[in-house]
């Protein structure tokens, strides 16, 4: 589609912009409506102790979301990504209190492809000094 | 207990179509904070190329994880799933979505393999238009925990 980076302006190696997401049990609510996932543990805390987790946890798919924009936001256009894929390494811990947690995100061209135009994005996804995402790649077509 | 091998590879049939609208398409972008324009005004869509308002990347996974729950959910396969948990998930696009489109997934199940007790099971969902063009593909593993770790 019709990102704003040209392909030739971008190096491996290069650092995106960083970005802090903050995260509260209000946003899980909000999330767990719009996408249908109403699991509990991302709002009962006692259904999430009981099933051994230390709190109640973000979706997945949110941290997920949130993590591609550092991609997205950058490359200017949504709809230039080829490819993204995650893993779920760890689980972000939601405190019920106004803060909530706070999902921080880097990212760094990993690889250029000359022929299809693309670079791959790698995301460096962590809340609470912990990894949350592993092997965290966007694959983003540039100009 | 092991699972069956001979579900590998088995596909399930096409899901009825889910068609996306632009409400829910702003919906869920206000849900994950979202504020490209491109997920809400037409016209900064198609300044960049789109006919309409697009979903944010992962907007999709809502229609593919509801065709990959019955897929696990199949009481043949067996599987415990109040113990499943999101292992992995990718996707590869070939456009994105957008409002309008009825989307239909067939699922796939890739692989299953066993590991120090967890059930892994690999579920590959196509996402086609109503004109059965290929939209993305999500690649859903999902892990059913050892019960004595629980």
């Amino acid at each position: 589609m019709a990102a704003r980076i040209s392909f030739d302006d971008v190096e491996v190696g290069q650092e995106l912009p960083s970005r802090s997401f903050p995260v509260t049990r209000a946003d899980l609510v909000r999330y767990a409506g719009a996408s249908g996932d109403f699991n509990p543990i991302h709002w009962n805390e006692k259904f999430a102790k009981e099933v051994g987790l230390p709190d109640v946890i973000a979706h997945g798919m949110f941290t997920m979301a949130e993590a591609v924009r550092v991609a997205t936001d950058w490359a200017g256009d949504p709809g230039a990504l080829v490819e993204y894929g995650v893993r779920f390494t760890k689980p972000v811990v939601v405190p019920n209190d106004d803060e909530g947690a706070v999902i921080e995100v880097g990212g760094k061209i990993g690889a250029k492809d000359d022929e299809a135009r693309t670079v791959r994005v790698d995301l460096l996804v962590k809340s609470a000094g912990q990894k949350v995402l592993g092997m965290s790649r966007a694959v983003i077509r540039l100009a | 207990m092991a699972l069956d091998q001979s579900f590998v590879g088995r596909t399930y049939p096409a899901t009825d179509p889910y068609e996306v609208g632009r409400e829910k398409i702003r919906e869920f972008a206000e849900a994950v904070g979202d504020a490209h324009p491109a997920y809400t005004d037409p016209e900064a869509a198609k300044a960049l190329g789109h006919p309409d308002v697009i979903a944010p990347p992962t907007f999709v996974f809502a229609i593919t994880f509801r065709a990959a729950e019955r897929v696990v959910q199949d009481p043949q396969l067996g599987l415990d799933y109040s113990r499943v948990v999101h292992g992995d998930q990718k996707f590869a696009y070939s456009r994105p979505v957008r409002a309008g489109d009825r989307l239909s997934v067939t699922s796939t199940i890739e692989s299953i393999k066993s590991m120090a007790g967890n059930d892994l099971v690999s579920v590959r969902g196509d996402v086609h238009d109503e004109h059965g063009e290929h939209v993305v593909t999500a690649y859903t593993m999902l892990v059913a925990r050892a019960a004595e770790e629980a």
